[in-house]
């Protein structure tokens, strides 16, 4: 990968402010997207500010809403007390998130500022209606996700942490990519305070709710109420992994996977 | 240029590194330490797996500068006075490599598992080393290596 410039913030100010100096300066967390993607010269930034010494990004607190800071990594999240008692099915989505020495360095926040189409968090935090907390508002995960690899986030923005209401029951399925675990299509349902929510990522340019299907579940939370709704294939993605057709089919079949683990 | 300093197998160490210098490329280049390979850089084949602050992590995907003021545990630093570690010791007696060439990244990567989970069974082990590739062996050795470390250093050996 070519040079760059090299910070180590001692703080989210410092951080932001560092940010601000340069457009072409990008923030640096867990790395596991960043620097592979510099790697391969797909991004070139002049200037990287780490926010790993920023302490007070690490962390989980709180039962609901569960307040998690943006550096915590995904083993983090897996292993906290305060996930698994009050949100398990967001334990569970950590714990299934790439590789062990993935989980060991990439970060919630990090996950989310990239919007991977195909990455996990993205589905908790529509499906759970989180809030992400920036270093200056708070965003609604309605209007965070904007499309692939967009979000609502201005270029000199900082994710501090997402707070995760309490949902009476919620679960995750995906159909994980073989070799790299990015979701092919994964489905986060959640019975929550607002209502039945469900929200799948992989299948398109990025995280989206499925009306019909909350429609069905609030009926009747089962696997078998989900039967004969469609998902029409034509914004769907197509791959080399999965055809736009096989993502529609799959969706129903995660959701209903997902509903079966809700219920437990 | 930065100067970096850490703590590498129990020795404080510092190296100078460009910023875009990866912790691997510092480990094998200006420490010495080969016994942490790069096997596809891609931060897929887990060849390059160390420790930092005790957890496993893929160093071709971590920068050298990340490493300042962290621990950092090699394949060298494992072993307890020259010896081998017991995780070692398994995998050259259940047949767990034949070239070798991932061998230090299974074994650390192993290690963060015994370390959080002393008794693994076979579908934790593969699940964990989901990001440790071998093309040598088919994994059966792997498992059973790790099987019978993980008994060892329960005192069960």
């Amino acid at each position: 990968m070519y040079d760059f410039e090299y910070h180590r913030a001692g703080s989210v100010d410092e951080a932001a402010e560092r940010l601000g100096a340069n457009s072409e300066a990008k923030l640096l967390a867990g790395g596991m997207t960043l620097l592979p993607t510099m790697k391969l010269r797909l991004a070139q930034p002049d200037v990287l500010v780490d926010l790993g010494g920023v302490e007070a990004l690490r962390g989980v607190s709180g039962s609901d809403p569960v307040v998690i800071g943006a550096t915590t990594t995904h083993a983090e999240v897996a292993a906290s007390a305060e996930v698994g008692d009050h949100i398990p099915a967001l334990a569970a989505l950590a714990a299934g998130i790439g590789d062990a020495q993935v989980r060991n360095r990439g970060t919630i926040g990090g996950s989310l500022a990239n919007s991977d189409p195909a990455a996990d968090y993205p589905a908790a935090v529509l499906g759970l209606g989180a809030t992400i907390g920036t270093n200056r508002r708070r965003i609604p995960a309605e209007q965070y996700f904007r499309g692939m690899f967009e979000t609502a986030l201005e270029a000199d923005e900082i994710i501090v942490s997402v707070s995760f209401p309490k949902p009476a029951r919620a679960g995750y399925a995906k159909f994980a990519n073989p070799a790299s675990r990015y979701a092919v299509v994964g489905v986060f349902v959640a019975d929550t305070s607002e209502g039945l929510r469900v929200a799948v990522t992989g299948a398109g340019p990025c995280v989206f709710r499925v009306a019909e299907m909350e429609a069905a579940l609030s009926r009747d939370f089962s696997p078998d109420a989900l039967a004969g709704i469609e998902v029409p294939a034509d914004e769907l993605n197509e791959d080399l992994h999965a055809s736009a057709e096989y993502r529609a089919h799959l969706i129903g079949v995660m959701a209903r996977r997902a509903v079966a683990a809700a219920r437990g | 240029m930065h100067k970096v300093e850490f703590e590498l197998n129990g020795e404080p160490v510092s190296v100078e590194v460009e910023a875009r210098t990866l912790l691997v490329d510092a480990l094998r280049g200006g420490l010495g330490k080969t016994g942490t390979h790069v096997g596809c850089d891609t931060s897929q084949c887990g060849a390059c797996v160390v420790h930092l602050d005790g957890r496993s992590v893929k160093s071709c995907s971590l920068l050298a500068v990340q490493a300042a003021g962290r621990r950092v545990t090699t394949i060298e630093g494992i072993g307890a006075d020259g010896g081998l570690h017991p995780l070692q010791a398994a995998f050259r007696e259940h047949h767990g490599l034949q070239c070798g060439y991932c061998t230090p990244g299974m074994i650390m990567s192993a290690l963060d598992l015994l370390q959080s989970n002393p008794d693994p069974d076979d579908a934790e082990i593969r699940e964990w080393l989901e990001g440790n590739l071998c093309r040598c062996t088919g994994y059966h050795g792997i498992v059973r290596a790790v099987r019978a470390a993980a008994a060892e250093m329960r005192g069960q050996g």
